[in-house]
């Protein structure tokens, strides 16, 4: 029950429980820090000062600018880019929430045997390499693919259809897929820690199903599902290789655009310009779920 | 008077305060979970208003009993009954009950005020008369100003009272508490044990308490059904269950018992008379539901046994007596635990009263003499 307890106390036991802590451990803390400091902090320190300097036929300008930024805001591709790379994050993350929740309440409250065996089924993928699961989509969804041989079978069509791959449907299948593990495992958490009392005590009181998911479920376990779509949205944000391997040609991300620009067009400062409002969307996503708690308590 | 008092259902002072239909009815209830059996037959009726207590050991079955007529579980075979509607596999938001859970299950997100509301804003009763009813219901668990407050900032006996008022609150019909003391320190256990009652009386609401504390039980209870191995052994008042145990296990789960091996002689229709090997004839009270023959154990509690010494005058007439040798002295306070070794080499435990210090005191390896009353002793099966 004090893993769900309201923030305020968990805040006040968390920051006790450090103070105490015996002060030999400090001396574990300057390689990791190190390491996210010298690879990590120093890094996005750099591509972000790109962002103020320009490129003069492929030579970097050291000098400020805010040319980038202009550019960034009144160039039509740029904004359109970043609000369709926007609006498929949001749908995706809103697609696994669907797909994972049900999923999550299964495992966590409904199956008692090989529990940890299931779970393992829900990792198994991630530990194969993300870009032989984007390839099985393309071969899934392909002119010869398994779907249209399928149809063709079925007949439903008769001739294959193109349409599949190539297009927002075939990214949206695969960036869900791809990334629903890490929907379930969060929600697995916190909805493994939820009491079944809590539940039982609310049909006790009256409330049928849908109420009590709604008044009781759904807000305690309002941290995991924060915690999960931050992981699903900031991946779908800033990735490249599904719109590159399965996306048509209307249907440019962000993350391509950056990889273009510090790769073919060798102009580094508008790629790191063009990393600024991703950064900025998942900030924004962070605090709101710190807001609720949702880091910390949810480490999956 | 004892013999009145032995009938199937004791008739009880109050007995006008249950009556009509009964509160819950279990018919035959039974569950299995898998293979094991958890609850196995029990028929019980609860009476309105009612404080019914289900005592046991561990794992006998008491939570698994209180989640059925919940709806949280369902039973296997049997029928349960509430308030003259069959429950069939209704689900617990459309059962007259309402539960204490054993860790109070306060909603972590909810104020003090919006959990007590809860059961109020489900079934629709409009916002003014929640308002009232939920600062009513905290009043009378005498919780006043903490409808703001958060659960966790609550103390554990606070979280309690809140846990009760939400459920009260409801005005349910039947109020089912498993175990709901067991997180509370001693003093707090007791406070609340006369609460629990008192509210009982006050709201009208039949409660079915769960507990494996049998003093907790004793105080509080109406009735007491002592269960074991998913049975009911025996129900009755908290007395009857006390001094006129029927098995040896409803003894020794409750109080402190001596148990003797004795051989029946005779009856003379007041009293049995047997044979303690070693100690010579003894009289005790007729068994209940068993004839009174062959070998039999012979219970008779510590503290229903007197020493000769203490007792002003000389022998009572037709009080049973036994001598041993002081083996052991425990000091607990309000009373001295002696241990004495009977000459068949019985233990026999007796309980003294502390009442002047110093007065009176044996020392060890004395030889003592104690009576006790017949009536005290009872003869059981097995
Ligand atoms: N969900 C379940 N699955 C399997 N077995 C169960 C389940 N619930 C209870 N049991 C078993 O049923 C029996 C009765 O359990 P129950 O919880 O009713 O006991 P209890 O009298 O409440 O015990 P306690 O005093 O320890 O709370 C036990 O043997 C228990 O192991
Ligand atoms: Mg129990």
């Amino acid at each position: 029950m004090a893993s769900i307890a309201a923030p305020t106390s968990e805040q006040t036991i968390a920051a006790a429980r450090s103070e105490r802590r015996p002060g030999g451990l400090w001396l574990l803390l300057p390689g990791p820090l190190g390491w996210m400091v010298f690879f990590y902090l120093v890094p996005l320190v750099i591509l972000l000062v790109h962002a103020f300097w320009s490129v003069d036929y492929l030579t970097i300008q050291r000098t400020f600018t805010l040319e980038n930024f202009r550019t960034l805001l009144t160039n039509d591709l740029y904004l359109r880019v970043l609000g369709r790379t926007a609006a498929m994050a949001a749908v995706v993350t809103l697609a696994d929430l669907c797909l994972a929740f049900p999923l999550a309440y299964f495992l966590a409250k409904r199956v008692t045997k090989h529990r940890e065996l299931l779970l393992l089924l829900v990792i198994f993928p991630l530990w194969s390499s993300y870009l032989i699961r984007v390839f099985a989509w393309k071969t899934i969804l392909g002119t010869n693919g398994i779907l249209n041989s399928f149809l063709l079978t079925v007949g439903v069509i008769d001739q294959p259809a193109t349409a599949f791959l190539y297009s927002k449907t075939a990214m949206f299948l695969t960036f869900s897929q791809v990334w629903l593990p890490f929907m379930i495992l969060p929600l697995f958490t916190v909805l493994d820690r939820l009491p079944n009392s809590f539940i039982e005590a609310a049909s006790d009181l009256g409330a049928n199903p849908w109420r009590t998911f709604r008044s009781v479920i759904l807000p305690l376990s309002l941290p995991g599902i924060l915690a999960g779509s931050l992981s699903v949205f900031s991946l779908t944000l800033g990735d490249y290789i599904t719109p590159t391997l399965l996306g048509g040609p209307g249907d440019q991300m962000i993350g391509r655009l950056v990889a273009d620009n510090f790769g073919m067009s060798n102009n580094w400062p508008l790629g790191a310009t063009l990393v600024v409002p991703i950064l900025v969307l998942v900030s924004l996503f962070i605090a709101v779920a710190n807001r609720f708690g949702a880091l910390g308590r949810t480490a999956a | 008077m004892a013999q009145a008092l032995m009938t199937e259902t004791p008739v009880r002072a109050d007995a006008g305060r249950f009556g009509g239909t009964p509160s819950i009815e279990l018919r035959d209830v039974s569950k299995f979970f898998g293979q094991v059996p958890a609850v196995s037959g029990i028929s019980l009726e609860v009476r309105q208003g009612e404080f019914l207590t289900l005592l046991g050991p561990s794992g006998c079955g008491k939570t698994t009993t209180l989640r059925m007529i919940g709806g949280f579980e369902l039973p296997s075979a049997g029928e349960i009954v509430i308030e003259g509607e069959a429950m069939g596999d209704r689900p617990p938001y459309r059962r007259p009950v309402n539960t204490v859970f054993q860790n109070y299950a306060l909603f972590p997100h909810m104020t003090v005020g919006q959990n007590v509301s809860y059961g109020l804003e489900m079934t629709g009763v409009p916002k003014p008369e929640r308002q009232r009813r939920v600062a009513e219901a905290l009043d009378m668990v005498r919780l006043p100003h903490v409808e703001n407050r958060k659960p966790a900032e609550l103390s554990g006996g606070q979280q309690q009272r809140v846990a009760l008022a939400r459920a009260l609150v409801n005005r349910p019909a039947v109020l089912l508490l498993d175990e709901p003391l067991g997180a509370l320190d001693l003093k707090l256990r007791k406070t609340m044990q006369l609460e629990l009652k008192q509210l009982n009386r006050e709201v009208g609401a039949t409660f079915v308490y769960v507990t494996h504390d049998q003093e907790e039980a004793l105080t509080m209870s109406d009735r007491i059904a002592v269960m074991n191995e998913g049975r009911i052994l025996q129900l009755g008042t908290p007395g009857d269950i006390y001094e006129r145990p029927r098995t040896r296990f409803v003894a020794d789960f409750i109080g402190q018992t001596n148990f003797l091996e004795v051989e029946v002689i005779g009856s003379d229709g007041a009293a049995v008379e047997v044979d303690l090997p070693g100690s010579g004839p003894l009289r005790a009270r007729p068994p209940e539901g068993v004839p009174a023959q062959g070998t039999m154990t012979l219970a008779v509690r510590p503290e229903k046994i007197s020493l000769m010494a203490d007792l002003p005058g000389s022998e009572i007439p037709g009080w049973d007596r036994l001598s041993g040798r002081l083996e052991e002295i425990i000091y607990v306070g309000t009373y001295t635990q002696y241990v004495l070794r009977l000459p068949g080499g019985q233990e026999l435990a007796v309980h003294r009263q502390n009442r002047a210090v110093g007065e009176g005191e044996h020392p060890m390896g004395e030889t003592l003499t104690v009576v006790f009353n017949p009536q005290s002793a009872a003869l059981l099966a097995d």
